[in-house]
């Protein structure tokens, strides 16, 4: 590589000295190291953009092969999937109702509960709680988003839910008995118990979610309310919670979903009853404990066509709760990063 | 934003117009701060009391047997869960396997390619992959493996975990890659590293606790999934290594003994239970223990860093 491929040098002029330019694209120093330069630039880049572009195709490839298996049962079924309260496989009836009517009840009950307990302990560790006290409780908070969903099944069905069939429950119907959703038989596996349990669970994410939307409202926004003569609770009310409110919104759907798509846990405490439940101590069906219950020992196509139209169907619903949810935290991040 | 703070004046004019004493405005203020007290003890005692039920009821059935032997049948006293225990590393292993190298490529791509359209469409779609439910992803590799091969299998386990851990790996590794120092980065670089070399040596080397500590917690994450297991590893009363096989997993052992009608099943699952969590726990010290080195690390990199600045 001596001389240059192209001498821009007028040949008539043989006393100009050598460009020190190398012209070539490829240069002399990555010789040393045993690597091919741009080659392996390019391979690299193309690696990492594949393994990139795999999330987004993989997004992509759910959707076709759940969409495609689920087809046949949308055709045969159409409107019954979604609207039919029978769920009967020996007779070909497979009306969904039911589980996607106690999807959202037990997802919608265990964020009644966990919503103001999570946004409190948001709320005690950003703002309140001495120094020493906010490291323990994120990380005891945290520590629940650990244990494995067998495991939170497991304790619903051997502790709260004996518990909710001898004490609870009972006590609630004679106290709060003249509202028809705290009436009936108390099984103890019900609709009530899956809500429980599902409130445990969901709370360390909506509560770390909130944790990091409340952190990243401006000091200034905190000051000016305080300069104003606001006392906390006021700087919290009038100046903090309004500021974060769409990230606290975005950070309690992100628990919804986690809620809406729970199998292991829901499956073992609610009970797995094909009837829109008229109490909280009905047992209930949720989508997915069905796929749960049922995908496995699927007799026909029919009946597997069918849950992998429930599967397609718990999809779109988590992924619009999702993205809606991810959206809105996002949003609060950004404008909390300009500011 | 102004406005608000403009509505929070105005709120505490009409208050003091109100003759609402600060008196009363801050027994208020000291209710709030006991009920946020309440709530952080609340949220506290249902993590406290699985602990102690798990302990309570997982020690009593705990023994060396638990780790060596295989299950027994209901009745028969002692047996273990070797096949499960084993059978859950497997499976986790085959999905770190799959699951990392992917997550790991596309955190750096996120990294290095932040600002692109197509870096915003992966992030948010990661994002919202991680918040499915994981019996969907179950079902997806059931309808990938299993039905053309037409069996259970603990590599359909192992990929239904992987992609599991792929968008979590991915955030966390663009998280850590975007924390090395840049004078880093541009000494190798001056010192004629290829970008691709660069990233590998210096870049992923320099992160690579970091992303280490990620992957465990992804791992330990995966270790405790029951459902996307249900169709794909299916679980396995016998000893099998085997790939190709379906395979036993603790997570689908506890469900199994969980909803079993014998006693000495379900005291198993408790054990099966103080396990798994056990395997969760040492994952997530091991990944604590990477952290730590990390920081300190970079603590010693940081001045070296700043001192190349100069």
């Amino acid at each position: 590589m001596s001389a240059p491929s192209v001498d821009l040098a007028p040949p008539s002029t043989p006393t100009s000295p050598p460009s020190p330019v190398r012209p070539s694209a490829e240069p002399l120093w990555t010789h040393g190291h045993g690597g091919s330069g741009p080659f392996g630039d390019r391979v690299y880049r193309v690696v990492i953009a594949a393994c990139a572009l795999f999330i987004p195709l993989l997004l992509v490839l759910l959707a076709v092969v759940v969409v495609r298996a689920a087809w046949p049962a949308v055709q045969a079924h159409g409107g019954d999937l979604l609207f039919g309260r029978t769920w009967d496989v020996a007779h070909g009836r497979f009306g969904a109702l039911p589980a996607v009517a106690g999807t959202l009840l037990s997802s919608l009950l265990a964020l009644f509960i966990a919503t103001p307990l999570a946004l409190g302990v948001a709320i005690f560790v950003v703002e309140l709680a001495p120094m020493r006290l906010r490291a323990l409780v994120s990380f005891l908070v945290d520590l629940l988003a650990a244990i494995p969903s067998v495991v939170y099944g497991l304790w619903g069905l051997f502790v709260l839910v004996p518990i909710l069939r001898s004490s609870v429950m009972p006590g609630l119907e004679r106290t709060l008995g003249f509202l028809p959703i705290f009436r009936g038989p108390a099984y103890g596996t019900s609709l009530l118990a899956a809500g429980l349990v599902l409130a445990i669970m969901i709370l360390p994410y909506i509560a770390s979610v909130s944790r990091e939307v409340l952190a990243a409202v401006p000091r200034a926004q905190r000051e000016a309310a305080l300069a104003l003569g606001a006392t906390r609770f006021e700087v919290i009310r009038d100046a903090v919670l309004p500021y974060a409110r769409s990230g606290l919104v975005g950070g309690v759907m992100l628990g919804l979903g986690r809620a809406l798509g729970e199998t292991m846990a829901v499956t073992m405490v609610i009970g797995n009853r094909h009837a829109i439940p008229s109490s909280l101590f009905d047992p209930a069906y949720t989508m997915a404990a069905l796929l749960a219950n049922e995908f496995g020992e699927a007799s026909n196509n029919d009946h597997l066509s069918a849950l992998m139209a429930v599967a397609g169907l718990l999809l779109v619903i988590t992924l619009v709760v999702n993205m809606l949810a991810r959206w809105l935290v996002w949003r609060v991040r950004r404008v909390g990063e300009s500011a | 934003m102004s406005s608000e703070i403009a509505l929070a004046g105005a709120r505490a004019v009409r208050d003091a117009q109100r003759l609402r004493t600060v008196h009363a405005r801050r027994r208020v203020g000291a209710l709030l701060t006991v009920l946020t007290w309440c709530a952080a003890v609340l949220a506290v005692i249902p993590l406290l009391a699985i602990l102690v039920h798990l302990l309570v009821g997982g020690a009593s059935a705990l023994s060396f047997d638990l780790f060596t032997k295989m299950p027994s049948p209901p009745g028969v006293a002692g047996g273990g869960m070797a096949n499960a225990i084993v059978g859950t590393m497997i499976l986790v292993g085959i999905a770190s396997l799959f699951g990392v190298p992917v997550g790991v490529g596309a955190g750096l791509f996120l990294a290095e390619r932040g600002g692109t359209r197509l870096a915003e469409v992966v992030r948010f779609v990661a994002d919202v992959l991680s918040g499915l439910p994981s019996i969907v992803l179950g079902i997806f590799a059931w309808e990938l493996i299993v039905r053309p091969s037409g069996h259970f299998s603990a590599l359909a386990g192992g990929v239904a975990l992987g992609l599991l851990i792929i968008p979590l790996v991915t955030r966390a590794t663009e998280e850590m890659v975007k924390l090395v120092p840049t004078p880093l980065v541009e000494s190798a670089l001056a010192l004629g590293f290829p970008r691709w070399r660069t990233s590998l040596v210096i870049v992923l080397r320099t992160a690579m606790p970091g992303i280490v500590t990620a992957a465990l917690v992804a791992i330990a994450r995966a270790a405790g999934e029951t459902a996307p297991l249900l169709f794909t590893a299916f679980g396995n009363a016998y000893w099998s290594i085997d790939p190709t096989k379906p395979i036993a997993a603790l997570p689908l052992q506890i469900f199994a003994y969980a909803l079993s009608p014998y006693d000495d099943w379900r005291a198993k699952a408790w054990a099966g239970a103080l396990v798994l969590l056990l395997l969760i726990t040492l994952m997530s010290l091991l990944a604590r223990s990477v952290l730590r080195a990390r920081q300190s690390l970079m603590r010693g990199m940081a001045p070296r860093a700043e001192d190349l600045d100069d």
